[in-house]
């Protein structure tokens, strides 16, 4: 038995799916859990209109109300971010012990290849003292808000199958997404916004494609309504050429009372509910534009976000999840494809950590000083680690490593520092 | 109240009455006993999950006396009343009381251990109804005895009146033409014939004209499709790959032929057949194998660094649950990991099911149209009326034969097989064949150069030779990796070093080359454009030695006979052996590829073998391998074809038969191009299968052989083990699922939910059927009836129960809401395909046609692009009157679904899916007011009321309101939609919005519609096309 079976064996005695949600207090497990597997609850009196996506309280006071989940598509190098490894420093240059390596199944490299020592400084930050990269120096001021990972380890080692895995719980595609099950159970506090909604801001899309938001065997409406941080952040959300606001309002009137007439000769509760579906398409018209309308926030937020409004960016994504949630949205998921570094690990990790360490720290403490952070749960995380051997001959790269990889989370009831 | 607990016996399942050891005592042994007295630990020797070893108790004697609690030792310990024991279970609290009292009366009441009970499953599977094939019931006697128009309706109504029901009246005619034409074709009756229907009923009397409506739909092509799609839901059907790449795959000819099938009714088992082993079929021909297509909708994954072999599992899986979910209705996926935990279905059962499937080429073959076929036909009969010309003009043709055979046998040089590794990082993995070539599969980069390396030992090497080998595997047939099957070698180069000094290397001057075939100079088609902008081409087989990055050896001989074997030998006059040992290391450059290595742009080597010889002579053989072999054979035992082959082998080396071989070219060269499909074709040796530990492909455990499980209809002696064995086995009128489950989907078509509401699933953990007698008798009936599918339709819509109207009395909103008794007709929003359809068929600007390769509809062009697309996917909107195709023939991109289609809830074909859920949201609301097509429709729709209906302004709002909606306006509804039209009327007029923004180009509108009435009206139209009822069946 190689070194990595026993060590998959001593996990699997420990950690199971069970003990996680049962023990660790995950927020999120504890809500959408309780709340799937007890009857269909309704939310406490009082609140808002009935249907698939009516609010549903769970059993036990939640300790996360709501989730934002920054997905690092292309799998982050763990090893110059969160899992500092002096050894592995030392051994730089160094082939593999055999026992290491026997088995190992790598995807591009032969997994004899040489070690790879981290290519960036590593300091303790924070009261907790946690080991963050220098390529992190903004999520080191909130070092403390947040929970590192650095044990996950996962089945898959090729990029779809991975990321549908982190998604949705198997590698084979057709399982619901965790935005799906999230709404399916808990519904949505908002009458105005799709209950999940996700951005991709990568240089790719995700490998995984829509099944990573996908419903899956769920109803179709709770998969994931991707939304553009520029132009209609929503399809077909404007009305086409020809139609001004008075003409839409208009027909939307018109057609409520058409449709309300026929509710009245036939009877079906199907009626009512495309009524208050047109209702919603209208808001929708006019607080999808309010939200996405970045220009009206405070300069001092904009810097912290290093947020432009009108950009395709990152950093405009991270604080339109703050101001998704602010408003009732349950789930936001970001996908930011653009971790793969096979090669140029050095610069691609540089360039990478520029645009997203300002946002996603800006994130945390925008939520923190708004109160959001007690109950929403951040996540941040890729599909699987990279080799601490090299890839390429440049001696600056790093290949797929599903046995291990760091993620961290923050909010929710999360454990903090 | 009464009847509500009816109906909540209706949902739950039927319970079984009172108290005993399954329901009372199991769980409480189970939950409390187990973890010391169970399968893992026996202590005191006691093991309770197992009714033999219960009974004869433990260290400490029997554990029961049946009818005497206090003295029963389970009794005492568990109540803490026993003398020496201590109170159980040790751990952990003790028993409730309630728990306690249940032991107390199992026991008094004799404490019966029901036999068998270790696998307790296994009784309740041995009862369970769907395990058993439907027994034709008999009729029910119902009270009124007028209603029933079929056997259907006695079914329905013996319930209803046990509920205290009556049925719905019948639904108005147009409504009824309505729905039959939603519900038969997905389309909308147009205006003329609604009012011809009418004219039927006054003339022929009611039931004759909807008899006639009735076979008017079912013989139109469009049933095809309509119900086609329903299958398709269930085949996973989709034109791209899945996964990263998400490619573009050529299966359209699959979709059509699931069309094709339904419009000439092929019978059910039939049709299952075809598609689970099509190829296999006696007389097997295009149609059959197309058919196939249904295993291949899995998804694949070709993204860099994976093992093809890990996704062709993963496939395989895919396939096991599709099959399992469309045809046996039961979730056999569960058991690719474990035991089921349900039904009695092991999980070496389900890899004995597995294994029947295991054996497989993937094919993507070319295929032709009916005309394609008859052209090639007339091809073959012309080449064969000039071959035998030959045979006639020349009396010694065969003695001239037997020579060349003889020469061709003696003059081969002796070449030596060279098994070489991969040296690049893998992108592409290479797998060793039999005859020592190498199989490229997985990630196809567009321009690379492969690097192989072998140690050869020979003292004298003065030649290599690359042969391009055919693959069922690779498209069309290979040799190649492009679409077709083709490939472009750009240089081919080999170095050489002593193994004693690998460091070493020297490049090998190669001083000639020869090939078999080399396509004419040409330049490289416009799929491979790489964006350079250099002149690339293709052509002699020298380019591939000229140091050019812009030449390559070209291979393809154009359509019918580009998918063959080639080869190419590159001689050097000096001796390139270094020593008795050398490395060479050989790289196969193919840079003639495209620019995107995720799209089909690769014009990559497939399969090939390399040899080398220490002939300096040594030349490309103008005889392709596969004759060599029939050469081999004694004459006699060639086949016709294998004859032929051979002949025409012969007749193209001789130069006096150069005018008559050149006539040959000429004629085929008008070969048809056709199109390509995966399909599936049977490997001659089977795989090895074996159950997978955990469902993991890289934990084999002992190996299977095809078989059935135990608790279905099994196979006869002496099967043979192949797919056709497996496809039969599923359609056997002894299939105990098979028929029930396909006409259940057929009902929940009709009715939005099956008579089993769990139609992928009729196991034990399924909902007991609404209505077991009826569909036992649908299923007899369809059978009995030769699996007829449109009779099975017929049987339906003929029935009082589906004509019933779909009013929601208040009554009937209380007590049954989800209509499960159907004491009303159905009432549903249509399908999301229908959506799209209906608003197209409403405007008039609907494309009729059928079949042919996926529509690229209009969609925003931001989602095939990064970030919302992983790749940039070429989605170039279509133009003219393929814009308005039904939605059938919509491409079906899997990572990008099509936002109109996925928004009415349309699966997207990652998995097999056979109930969809019907959803009502903002998002569709958006879609049908907004989105671009839907507004065009709206346009269209103004214009068509214009110019085919009356002058006035209520006429043309009636007949726009008709082609919608199919019936008349109320006064009040067109009092309110004129009142709207005056509004915008002048809400244009005063030029707040432009009136061609709405009406179009005013040049091309007749004078008696002027644009800012065509523009008001557009706006009405807009408000028809977005009523609930526009997309309903009502």
């Amino acid at each position: 038995m190689g070194i990595h079976d026993l060590c998959a064996e001593e996990r699997r005695r420990y950690v199971t799916r069970r003990w996680f949600f049962r023990d660790c207090g995950v927020g999120l497990g504890s809500i959408a859990l309780a709340s799937l597997f007890g009857e269909g609850l309704r939310g406490a009196a009082g609140s808002v209109a009935p249907g698939p996506f009516a609010p549903r309280a769970p059993h036990f006071a939640p300790r996360a109300k709501r989730v934002i989940y920054l997905f690092m598509a292309g799998a982050p190098s763990h090893l110059e971010l969160f899992d500092y490894k002096p050894q592995l420093g030392k051994l730089d240059g160094k082939l593999p012990p055999p026992d290491l390596v026997k088995g190992y199944r790598a995807a591009f490299i032969n997994p004899n290849s040489r070690f790879l020592g981290p290519k960036f400084k590593f300091s303790r930050v924070g009261k907790s003292g946690a080991e963050l990269s220098e390529l992190l120096p903004r999520l080191s001021e909130v070092a403390d808000d947040i929970a590192i990972v650095k044990s996950m380890h996962t089945d898959a080692f090729n990029h779809a199958p991975g990321q549908i895995l982190m998604n949705t719980g198997s590698q084979m595609f057709g399982r619901p997404s965790l935005g799906s099950w999230v709404t399916y159970g808990l519904g949505s506090e908002t009458q105005d916004l799709p209950a999940y909604v996700v951005f991709s801001t990568g240089a790719k899309g995700p490998s995984g494609g829509s099944s990573n938001w996908g419903a899956g065997f769920l109803p179709t409406s709770n998969g994931g309504t991707l939304f553009r941080t520029g132009g209609d952040p929503v399809l077909y959300l404007s009305s086409p050429r020809g139609i001004d606001a008075a003409m839409q309002k208009d027909a939307l009137e018109t057609i409520r009372s058409l449709n309300q007439r026929r509710l009245g000769v036939v009877g079906d509760p199907e009626i009512a509910a495309r009524i208050s579906a047109f209702e919603m398409a209208y808001r929708m018209q006019s607080s999808a534009p309010e939200l996405m309308d970045l220009s009206r926030e405070p300069k001092s937020v904009l810097e912290m976000y290093g947020a432009e409004p009108g950009k395709p960016t990152y950093a405009n994504a991270c604080l339109l999840a703050r101001r998704l949630v602010e408003r009732g949205v349950r789930f936001v998921q970001i996908f930011h494809e653009a971790w793969d570094q096979h090669g140029n690990l050095t610069h691609d990790l540089k360039k990478n950590c520029a645009s997203t360490d300002q946002p996603t720290a800006a994130l945390i403490k925008d939520l923190k000083s708004r109160g959001l952070l007690e109950d929403t749960l951040v996540v941040w995380g890729g599909e699987f680690g990279r080799t601490p051997m090299v890839q390429g001959g440049g001696n600056d790269g790093r290949d797929h490593h599903p046995n291990c990889f760091s993620m961290w989370m923050a909010g929710g009831g999360v454990k903090r520092g | 109240v009464l009847f509500l607990i009816a109906l909540s016996a209706l949902v739950l399942g039927e319970t079984a009455a009172g108290a005993d050891f399954e329901q009372d005592v199991r769980p409480i042994l189970s939950g409390k006993c187990f973890s010391c007295h169970g399968e893992k630990r026996q202590e005191s020797g006691l093991r309770l999950d197992r009714r033999d070893t219960a009974l004869k108790g433990g260290d400490h004697g029997a554990l029961l006396v049946p009818g005497k609690s206090a003295v029963s030792l389970l009794y005492l310990v568990v109540t803490g009343k026993h003398a020496e024991l201590a109170r159980m279970p040790r751990k952990g609290p003790p028993l409730t009381s309630e728990e306690v009292e249940a032991i107390r009366s199992w026991i008094d009441a004799g404490a019966v251990w029901p036999d068998d009970a270790a696998d307790a499953r296994a009784v309740k599977a041995r009862t369970h109804w769907a395990f058993h094939a439907p027994v034709r019931p008999k009729l029910p006697s119902v009270r009124d005895g007028t209603w029933a128009r079929n056997a259907i309706d006695l079914f329905i109504l013996e319930r209803l009146e046990r509920e205290g029901l009556r049925p719905s009246p019948e639904a108005d005619e147009v409504t009824l033409l309505r729905r039959l034409h939603l519900d038969l074709i997905g389309l909308l009756p147009s205006v003329q014939q609604v009012d011809q229907y009418l004219e039927e009923i006054a003339r022929d009397g009611k039931q004759r004209a909807y008899d006639a409506a009735v076979e008017r739909l079912l013989a139109s092509p469009h049933y095809g499709e309509r119900w086609g799609r329903h299958w398709l839901d269930a085949a996973r059907y989709a034109d791209s790959d899945g996964f990263e790449k998400d490619k573009l795959r050529f299966i359209w000819n699959y979709r059509d032929w699931v069309v094709r099938a339904f419009n000439r009714d092929l019978p059910y088992d039939q049709f299952v057949v075809d598609q689970l082993a099509g190829d296999e079929r006696p007389d097997a021909d295009q149609e059959s194998r197309i058919a196939t297509g249904f295993l291949r909708n899995s998804m694949l994954n070709e993204e860099g660094g994976i093992d093809p072999e890990q996704f062709r599992m993963d496939a395989m899986f895919d396939r096991m649950d599709a099959v399992g979910k469309s045809v046996l209705g039961l979730t056999i996926q569960c058991a690719q990991c474990h035991s089921h935990k349900f039904d009695p279905l092991t999980q070496e059962e389900y890899y004995r099911l597995f294994a029947f499937l295991n054996n497989d080429h993937e094919e993507q073959r070319v295929v032709y149209t009916p005309l394609d076929l008859q052209q090639v036909a007339d091809i073959r009969r012309r080449v064969h009326e000039l071959e035998d010309g030959i045979r006639h003009t020349l009396p010694d043709w065969e003695k001239r034969l037997g020579e060349w055979e003889e020469q061709v046998k003696s003059d081969a040089t002796s070449w030596t097989v060279v098994v070489p590794h991969l040296l690049s990082e893998a992108d592409t993995r290479f797998y060793e064949q039999k005859d020592g070539s190498l199989l490229g599969l997985g990630y196809a980069p567009t321009q690379f150069d492969y690097v192989f390396q072998a140690v050869v030992k020979a003292p004298e090497l003065h030649a290599v030779r690359l042969e391009l080998v055919p693959d069922p595997n690779l498209p069309c047939g290979g040799p190649g990796r492009s679409i077709w099957g083709t490939c472009a070698l750009t240089e081919f180069k080999v170095e050489a070093a002593a193994e004693s000094e690998p460091g070493k290397k020297s490049q090998v001057a190669f001083t000639g080359v020869t090939a078999d075939y080399s396509n004419p100079k040409r330049a490289l088609e416009s799929i491979f454009d790489d964006r350079s902008g250099r002149s690339r081409v293709t052509g002699p087989v020298e380019y591939a030695m000229d140091g050019k990055d812009e030449t390559a050896w070209g291979i393809d001989a154009g359509p019918g006979r580009r998918n063959v074997d080639r080869n190419a030998v590159f001689v050097a006059e000096k001796n390139f052996a270094a020593g008795e040992s050398t490395i060479l290391t050989f790289h196969i450059v193919t840079n003639h590829g495209g620019w995107n290595s995720d799209d089909n742009q690769n014009n990559n080597i497939g399969r090939f073998r390399l040899c080398v010889s220490s002939s300096p002579k040594a030349k490309a053989s103008s005889v392709p391998k596969h004759v060599r072999e029939i050469l081999d054979l004694p004459r006699e035992s060639r086949s016709p074809a294998q004859t032929v082959a051979v002949f025409t082998c012969w007749r193209k080396s001789q130069e006096d038969l150069r005018e008559v071989n050149g006539k040959i070219d000429a004629i085929e060269a008008g070969w048809p191009e056709g199109s390509s499909t995966l399909t599936l074709a049977a490997r001659e040796e089977q795989r090895a299968t074996t159950i997978l530990k955990r469902g993991d492909w890289l934990k084999p455990d002992r190996s299977v052989t095809p078989g059935v499980p135990a608790f279905l209809h099994q196979l006869p002696a002496g099967y043979a083990p192949t797919r056709w064995t497996f496809a039969r086995w599923l359609v056997d009128p002894k299939a105990p699922t098979t028929a029930r489950v396909f006409t259940n989907r057929v009902w929940q078509a009709y009715f939005g939910t099956g008579l089993v509401d769990t139609p992928e699933d009729f196991g034990l953990q399924s909902t007991a059927p609404s209505h077991p007698e009826l569909l036992d008798w649908l299923a007899c009936e369809f059978t009995d009836g030769g699996w007829g599918v449109k009779a099975l339709h017929r049987r339906i819509v003929s029935s009082s129960t589906y004509r019933q109207s779909s009013r929601v009395t208040p009554q009937l909103a209380t007590l049954d809401p989800q209509n499960r008794l159907l004491a009303r007709g159905a009432r549903l929003r249509v399908e999301g395909e229908i959506v799209h359809d209906v608003a197209l068929a409403a405007s008039g600007l609907l494309d009729e046609r059928l079949g042919g390769a996926g529509i690229f509809a209009p969609a925003p062009a931001f989602l095939f692009q990064p970030p919302a697309s992983y790749g940039p996917f070429n989605w170039i909107d279509a133009v003219g009157a393929d814009r308005y195709r039904r939605a059938l023939y919509t491409f079906r991109r899997r990572s990008t679904p099509y936002p109109p289609l996925l928004i009415f809830d349309t699966p997207n074909g990652d998995f097999s899916c056979v109930r969809r859920s019907r959803s009502n949201t903002a998002l569709q609301a958006l879609t049908t007011l907004n989105e671009p097509v839907f507004f065009e429709c709206a346009k269209a729709l103004a214009r068509r009321a214009s110019a085919e209906s009356g002058p006035t302004l209520e006429s043309r709002i009636a007949y726009a309101f008709r082609c919608v909606l199919s019936r008349q306006p109320t006064p009040d509804e067109l009092a309110e939609l004129s009142s709207f039209y005056e509004r915008q009327k002048s809400r244009v007029a005063e030029g707040w919005v432009n009136a061609s923004d709405l009406a179009g180009d005013p040049a091309t509108l007749r004078a008696s519609a002027p644009p800012t009435q065509v523009a008001a009206l557009a706006a009405v139209a807009r408000i028809l096309l977005n009523l609930d009822e526009a997309i309903t069946k009502e």
